[in-house]
């Protein structure tokens, strides 16, 4: 690299007038077999991403992101269960010696000690040797931590109540009374041809449940429709059957 | 045209040598899955930086409209699964990624350590690593929260009461994420701050600290 006298620059800046030729390195001179990052080990990388990819997306496809029903600080019943990759040190707080009197061993000497001894590993481990057979106690340890992890998640896995789990966050639908004379003219009339049986909406007309309308609104959309979906004098009977059916969708409230 | 350009901007600012360092450098035998399919393991640091990059993308999406207050966030969320087109996609992508991201980065420390990696000259490296390990796993615990769905809530609650039983530390870490006594409105906007912009900003500067020692010291050597 050119530095110092006979320099040349662009104006007054810092950047070299002199142009560098644009050449990557030559690795024939490193032993074995090897490449240039960029390009031709990147596109390698790409090609193990993009098939990482797909499979990411069939997951997240097969699998819907679950929600449940929103929070309830009054529920006093629910069994609280963190993501999966927690369970191990909610399990560990299950056994005697690391909860009650105890508990400071289970929230703080048991994952202090071994989360501080993989954080300050190279420290500990100082010899030259790389091979996990000839460094039988860092190898040990770690080991001993795995199988430790997974006996905990395990067990907390299937002391799980799973079938209350699955029933206990549930989003509830509105709960309504099918006899309710509103209901019957609901499903008499063309309404539950797109608001659906369960008044919940579809393709052609959205849910009627929280609508925070009041009734005289809700006939006034009956009878002369809400565009764009909506048509005028969608409701054919009398008024009577109008003030029950909208006094009953009004009352309809989301849980 | 492209190239003009190019040349226009490099003879103003000399950019050419910045990128050619970061392309400029090689890929040894041993660890290219190409001549050796064993070398497959040293993919899930990669793949864990590919997830991250893929959870920074959706949570921007996902930030258009979720909403962080305990009256909409519930209601935010239930609309972006059931109503936005693509939204229960973006979704799933970042409630699988944050798992995903998870087991790769599990497997991309246990590779570092079987392989003794971690060994001098190497030994800032780990620690960083350690500490990106905490941080992903905060980023887990708080983006728990943000749903403000039933087993959202109790696992937060739970989770704080934990760190309440450690002395002196834990009670101001209460205060510090709960912002008062009990797990509600303060709670939520806190969390939605720390897992959006505390976490990432820590997430970012830490791996590129473990970015420039990987380039700096170059890839451990076969075993």
């Amino acid at each position: 690299m050119h530095r110092g006298k006979g320099m040349k620059f662009v104006g007054d800046s810092r950047v070299p007038a002199e142009r560098k030729p644009n050449i990557p390195k030559d690795y024939s001179e490193f032993p074995g077999k090897t490449e240039a990052f960029w390009p031709n080990f990147l596109l390698k990388e790409w090609m193990v991403g993009a098939v990482f990819l797909i499979g990411y997306l069939i997951l997240t496809i097969v699998h819907e992101s679950p929600l449940e029903k929103k929070a309830d600080p009054t529920d006093a019943g629910y069994i609280p269960l963190p993501d999966w990759y927690f369970l191990f040190l909610y399990q560990l707080l299950k056994y005697k010696y690391a909860a009650g009197d105890y508990v400071l061993i289970g929230t703080v000497i048991i994952p202090g000690l071994a989360f501080g001894a993989l954080m300050l590993a190279p420290f500990l481990d100082t010899g030259l040797e790389r091979r996990p057979s000839k460094r039988p106690v860092a190898t040990g340890l770690m080991l001993l931590g795995l199988i430790s992890i997974t006996y905990l998640t395990w067990e907390s896995v299937v002391t799980h109540d799973w079938e209350k789990a699955k029933t206990q966050g549930k989003i509830v639908d509105v709960s309504f009374d099918e006899n309710d004379p509103g209901y019957q003219i609901y499903q008499k009339q063309s309404c539950v041809g797109c608001h659906g049986n369960t008044l919940s909406g579809g393709a052609s007309g959205p849910s009627l449940i929280g609508t925070g309308l009041k009734p005289e609104e809700i006939m006034k959309i009956a009878k002369e429709g809400k565009p764009p979906g909506m048509p005028p004098n969608a409701f054919k009977g009398s008024d009577e059957e109008l003030k029950q059916l909208a006094e009953f969708i009004s009352k309809l409230e989301k849980k | 045209m492209l190239q003009k350009i190019y040349d226009w901007v490099d003879e103003r600012l000399d950019i050419t040598p910045l990128w050619r360092d970061v392309a400029d450098h090689e890929v040894p035998e041993h660890v290219n899955p190409a001549h050796h399919f064993s070398a497959f393991v040293y993919c899930f640091g990669g793949l864990t930086f590919f997830i991250t990059v893929i959870q920074i993308l959706s949570g921007m999406f996902l930030t258009m409209y979720y909403v962080p207050d305990i009256v909409n966030a519930w209601e935010s969320v239930y609309y972006l699964q059931n109503e936005v087109a693509f939204g229960v996609i973006v979704r799933g992508m970042h409630h699988w990624g944050a798992s995903l991201v998870i087991v790769m980065m599990f497997l991309h420390t246990l590779r570092v350590f079987f392989q003794g990696a971690y060994k001098k000259p190497r030994e800032l490296n780990w620690v960083v690593g350690v500490l990106i390990f905490f941080v992903m796993l905060g980023l887990g615990f708080t983006g728990y929260l943000l749903p403000w769905d039933m087993k959202a809530l109790f696992a937060t609650k739970v989770g704080i009461e934990i760190a309440m039983t450690i002395p002196v530390v834990g009670p101001i870490a209460k205060t510090f994420l709960a912002g008062g006594e009990i797990i509600g409105a303060q709670t939520l906007t806190r969390f939605f701050a720390i897992h959006v912009f505390f976490l990432p900003a820590a997430l970012l500067g830490l791996m590129g600290a473990h970015f420039l020692m990987i380039r700096k010291q170059g890839i451990s050597g076969p075993l």
